[in-house]
């Protein structure tokens, strides 16, 4: 497995980067769907089922199935192959955890805070703005880390659909039966989950307001 | 005080509505299907290539009943051991290691196997059993850890034995997360089956990765939308049981 890796190195190095590339582009337009998603549904209550239980059917579907149903719908656009139809279906994964994380996160900020937001006079768009985002923060990136994490994984599975990334690695040592090549397929999809998944840790700690933390450490002590 | 308890009635309510709309999501999608497969021509392929489906439907159903009811009975074992006696310390380590294992894809679990296995549909359940272990354990050992310890105190206190306790405290407090956990392995154990029509295993994967390969949106769909309603029907059903674990 390391010889294979250091005989192909620099296929490695292009795989992952093509793999990191596409899991950040399909993460980063999840957000930007999800996250006002969450918080529309957190100020309207009534849609917050509608809107979690789609999000729930569509991560139950498998990955192989829902490249498989999406076809008929994108091939009339002519992407029905390709990084295209990988990408949306990782985008309609990560809308889950984005959706639900960011919900949980604006409706767990303490009452009293934003009652004494409200009895400032802040509106709605100022609450959010000066409260209760900065608090839910770390909630919310815990949300699109998970949807990361999960989109490494299944973005391997997008090569037979035709997309880029470490799953190149892992289908040609299928075809070729080739198990150092599928254990360098995996190891590298691995360190890689585990490697954004740190970063992702660091900056849920990074972005935790600062007097969240010394009220944590004063309840402690 | 009041507006607190009036905030849980209605989180109580909102839990009875969310499952509701969860069903319509479910019927809509089957809906949209059936109109679809009707208009498209997709039905009357399924039904001349119904013994074909139906014998691949068979291999997918064996694929996941055998690696699940493994998958089940290790799982099961694994976190209850994990969460007493002498492996208790280790739990933390071992839990560790369990996350790390789920960052290896499913494809490479089911790729590796065949490495080792050859093709066919043994080192498909081996690799179906093995990923589906990992939530099923994870999820038992959070449950018996999350029943809190003043209520294994108190089944002590009226004398109940280990066994009394596992039976009448323990279990029914882990339950709900164990019930998820289960459920998250099915769903997943159903769509990682389909991919081991890659090495062999034969199922309803055979008729998607076919279809991709041709281009052929019925071929693909006739494999997609009953791999796609399994995983719904499987999450729906063990949604509703665990809703009445959660009840009563």
């Amino acid at each position: 497995m390391i010889l294979f890796l250091l005989d192909n190195w620099q296929q490695a190095l292009i795989l992952t980067a093509e793999h990191l590339l596409l899991v950040a582009a399909a993460t980063a337009i999840a957000s930007l769907i999800g996250i006002p998603l969450g918080i529309i549904i957190s100020d309207r209550q009534n849609l917050a089922p509608l809107v979690l239980d789609m999000a729930n059917v569509l991560i139950t579907i498998p990955s192989i199935a829902l490249f498989g149903l999406m076809m008929p719908v994108l091939a009339v656009f002519n992407m029905g192959l390709g990084n295209v139809p990988a990408v949306v279906a990782l985008i309609l994964y990560s809308q889950l955890p984005i959706i639900r994380n960011t919900y949980t996160g604006i409706k767990e900020v303490d009452p009293e805070v934003v009652d004494s937001a409200r009895g400032l006079g802040l509106s709605f768009s100022e609450q959010l703005r000066e409260v209760l985002i900065p608090l839910s923060l770390p909630v919310i990136i815990a949300g699109v880390r998970i949807a990361v994490v999960m989109n490494i994984g299944i973005l391997t599975i997008g090569v037979y659909i035709g997309s880029d990334g470490l799953g190149h690695f892992i289908q040609r040592g299928i075809d070729q039966a080739h198990r150092e090549q599928i254990m360098a397929g995996a190891l590298l999809v691995a360190l890689l989950a585990i490697l954004v998944e740190l970063i992702f840790y660091r900056l849920e700690h990074w972005l935790k307001p600062e007097g969240l933390k010394a009220g944590v450490e004063d309840e402690r002590s | 005080m009041l507006k607190m308890r009036g905030a849980d009635e209605h989180a109580g309510k909102k839990q009875g509505r969310q499952s509701r709309f969860y069903r319509r999501f479910v019927l809509g999608f089957i809906l949209v299907m059936l109109i679809y497969g009707f208009f498209s021509g997709l039905f009357g392929y399924m039904w001349e290539e119904r013994l074909d489906l139906y014998y691949l439907l068979q291999q997918h159903i064996y694929l996941v009943g055998i690696s699940f009811t493994l998958a089940l009975l290790i799982g099961l074992f694994t976190g209850l051991f994990l969460s007493r006696g002498p492996l208790e310390k280790y739990q933390n380590l071992i839990m560790y290691f369990v996350g790390l294992g789920q960052t290896v894809p499913s494809l490479a679990v089911l790729a590796l196997s065949m490495t080792f296995l050859g093709v066919g549909s043994r080192p498909a359940v081996l690799a179906l059993t093995v990923y589906s272990v990992l939530p099923i354990a994870r999820n038992t050992l959070a449950g018996f850890n999350s029943v809190p310890p003043e209520l294994i105190d108190a089944g002590r206190g009226l004398g109940l034995s280990p066994l009394q306790i596992l039976i009448h405290v323990e279990i029914p407090g882990a339950i709900p997360v164990i019930m998820a956990g289960i459920r998250m392995a099915l769903v997943l154990n159903i769509g990682t089956a389909a991919l081991g029509a890659l090495i062999g295993a034969g199922g309803l994967g055979e008729q998607i990765f076919t279809g991709i390969s041709f281009f052929n949106f019925n071929l693909i769909l006739s494999g997609a939308l009953p791999v796609a309603l399994l995983a719904l029907a499987a999450d729906f059903f063990l949604r509703m049981i665990e809703e009445q674990f959660n009840s009563g």
